[in-house]
């Protein structure tokens, strides 16, 4: 049977997948269980799977995510929402100072195997708070790890194994693009395997590396300069940490040349951490400059100022061309 | 006792043992044995010894930074021995007296405050999370125990402690609130020592005691002599089993007060009169417990004096046996933050070895 999933409808599925093979799975967070939360991303789970394993909780992140440590530690597997990553930072003690750390503290005693979704990301004409995106300040919390998914078939994938892997998890949704495809994908559970990037356009010229929403437009960059003689090579990174080094750091030994294209703040993020392990482990390859182009380091502008934010295909195709060029 | 009958907005404080080691409240007093009230007893001698001790090492330079228990050995001990096996204990930093009646051997204790993780490896069947250090966090995860219990059908309790001064916390109402809604079963424990560091309590809140906060929240709360023994295990055994018969969470007050320093960080000389500590000093909990096992001819002066002497022995023999041997582990260090290391760990510890070693 056709299984046609836009990116929620892929992360709804994955829920669904798990609930039902795991018992220990359970769901909840702010709206999550009645409405099926505020994107339908947990839409129907609490019909199917009742009030005691997928549910509404008050409204207090830090309650959300502390809670979930008890319940983990005592063998639950908690697949907790944020409703949108930038609603998230309550929660920041309990995520930094405990999910991340019970396994160190205890040797190994205790463990928080917890999945902390949200929607991240701008781009959808939203309020103050509710487009950031915040990877980089979890993919440097030792003992956590950081997913990224961009397509449907990924999401499901990604997310299924986020919840059966061992360690705590941040799997932030591209919710620009929650709806923006769909993809024919199994219909039963399947893993994509989380610390593993996947080249998307295998390449000569250029690598770029990139994740979540950029993705589709890194894509669309590259098709706007298909007549200019240039192969890129696309990664999506898909797991933030533990990063997928081999990836990019192979991919440049090709290409000699790399663009980290990302949503969040350049300085101190995500694409300085690639470009200095390009620098560490494919200096003696480089041909140009490796480079940025990511969002300001700015907070991210109410939605008559968005559009100038987020980099357009325009100006990643410049860029392109720019480093390609040098 | 009811917990109904100690409406915390009366501001009526539960007691039995008061501190001439008289009962007043014969009603309420929990039916020990001569075993069980000599087990207390020693317990608390026990905690009493591991904190003198610790203290003494540390001004030796044997011992880091400690957080001395000294006064609470009521509120600890009597609120953990109304726990069974199958309940979590779920700690703030200063509940000594409860780890012990829990299961937790003096090494590990020793160990964690001699600086090595090890000691927060619980052995098997010991229901009791590390040491937490962000003030009130802790009490998210005995309300998120309570909620699992209750989702997985376990006949379990979590009892969760935090200070007067956790209380001022949002972790300290997000908790309250989450194991209230979710009717989980918990109970909380504040062991209102009257200082957070320099802090004064008075400067935590405006509540006319930590108790009646109970009420918003729609939990039963009550204020109990925190440095009485039997009042505490009383009101402790009453929240348990309510909490064990499906009928919620409860926070009860264990108004004590902490006789030495916060850690050894610190001088209380510099915030607080000597007046107030000598004011507090014939209310100690192990001194009216001991005045009324003596009238009861329970204890004998030779009986403690024999137990206190093998609780030393036991004391420093423990402590001998960690020190100048507990240094961490290198791949200690980097094997325990995910169950498989990944690659960029893996490569930094090689790197270090490497370097130890004298290579590259």
């Amino acid at each position: 049977m056709a299984n046609t999933l836009n990116i929620v409808q892929a992360v709804n599925q994955a829920l669904m997948n798990e609930l039902e093979l795991d018992k220990s799975v359970v769901v909840y967070g702010e709206d999550v269980g009645l409405e099926g939360g505020v994107f339908r991303a947990t839409v129907d789970l609490q019909k199917k799977f009742g009030k005691e394993r997928v549910f509404d909780s008050p409204l207090a992140e830090s309650g959300i995510a502390g809670t979930a440590v008890g319940m983990a530690v005592t063998g639950l597997k908690p697949v907790i929402e944020m409703q949108f990553s930038g609603f998230a930072y309550p929660a920041f003690n309990q995520i930094i100072s405990h999910v991340a750390r019970m396994r160190n503290r205890s040797r190994g005693r205790y463990t928080a195997p917890i999945v902390i979704r949200a929607p991240y990301g701008g781009g959808i004409r939203a309020l103050e708070h509710h487009s950031e995106s915040t990877e980089a300040l979890y993919a440097q919390i030792p003992g956590l790890k950081v997913v990224i998914p961009s397509t449907p078939y990924d999401a499901k994938g990604l997310l299924i194994a986020a919840i059966r892997d061992p360690d705590p998890v941040i799997f932030w949704e591209p919710k620009r693009i929650y709806r923006a495809f769909k993809q024919e994908i199994p219909e039963e559970a399947y893993e994509i395997p989380i610390g593993k990037a996947k080249i998307l356009q295998e390449g000569e010229d250029i690598t770029i590396v990139t994740w979540g929403a950029m993705v589709r437009d890194v894509q669309k960059a590259v098709d706007l300069i298909k007549n200019e003689n240039i192969s890129p090579e696309i990664i999506d990174l898909r797991t933030i940490a533990p990063m997928d080094r081999d990836s990019f750091i192979e991919s440049v030994k090709k290409t000699g040349r790399i663009l980290v294209v990302h949503e969040a703040p350049k300085t101190l993020g995500v694409g300085a951490e690639i470009i200095s392990i390009v620098n560490e482990k494919a200096f003696l390859y480089l041909e140009a400059p490796p480079t940025r182009l990511t969002g300001f380091d700015t907070t991210f502008p109410l939605p008559r100022g968005e559009k100038h934010y987020i980099p357009t295909p325009e100006r990643i195709a410049k860029t392109i061309l720019e480093v390609v060029r040098y | 006792m009811r917990l109904e009958d100690y409406n915390p907005l009366e501001n009526k404080e539960f007691s039995i043992l008061n501190s001439d080691g008289e009962i007043i409240n014969e009603k309420d007093l929990p039916d020990f044995t001569d075993e069980e009230l000599l087990y207390l007893y020693k317990t608390m001698l026990y905690t009493r010894t591991i904190d003198e001790k610790a203290l003494s090492y540390q001004r030796q330079g044997r011992m880091l930074t400690y957080a001395p228990n000294t006064g609470q050995e009521a509120a600890q001990v009597g609120s953990a021995y109304a726990m069974k096996d199958e309940d979590w204990l779920v700690p703030a930093f200063r509940e000594l007296g409860a780890w012990l009646v829990k299961g937790v051997p003096l090494k590990n204790i020793y160990l964690y405050w001699y600086g090595n993780e090890w000691g927060s490896y619980m052995p098997e069947g010991v229901r009791v999370l590390p040491i937490s250090i962000p003030i009130a966090s802790q009490l998210q995860h005995a309300a998120g125990i309570g909620m699992a219990n209750n989702i997985k059908g376990e006949k379990s309790v979590a009892v969760g402690y935090v200070g007067d001064g956790g209380t001022s916390e949002g972790d300290f109402h997000e908790a309250l609130n989450f194991a209230a809604v979710f009717k989980a079963p918990v109970v909380f424990i504040v062991q209102n020592n009257q200082y957070a560091i320099s802090t004064h309590r008075n400067i935590q809140t405006m509540s006319k005691n930590i108790a009646m906060k109970a009420v918003a929240y729609g939990m039963p709360g009550i204020l109990v002599d925190g440095n009485d023994i039997f009042a505490v295990y009383a009101a402790t055994k009453e929240a348990i089993e309510r909490a064990r018969n499906g009928e919620g969470p409860t926070l009860i007050e264990a108004y004590t007060y902490r006789l030495g320093a916060h850690t050894t960080s610190d001088d209380p000389t510099k915030y607080r009169e000597d007046e107030e500590v000598e004011k507090w000093k014939p209310k100690d909990p192990i001194l009216r417990f001991k005045i009324y096992l003596k009238n009861k001819g329970i204890l004998t002066d030779e009986w403690e004096e024999k137990t206190l002497d093998e609780l030393e022995k036991e004391v420093m023999s423990t402590f001998e046996s960690i020190e100048n041997k507990s240094d961490t582990e290198i791949d200690d260090i980097f094997k325990y933050h995910y169950e498989t290391m990944p690659p960029q760990l893996e490569e930094q510890l090689t790197e270090y070895k490497s370097f130890l070693e004298g290579g590259k």
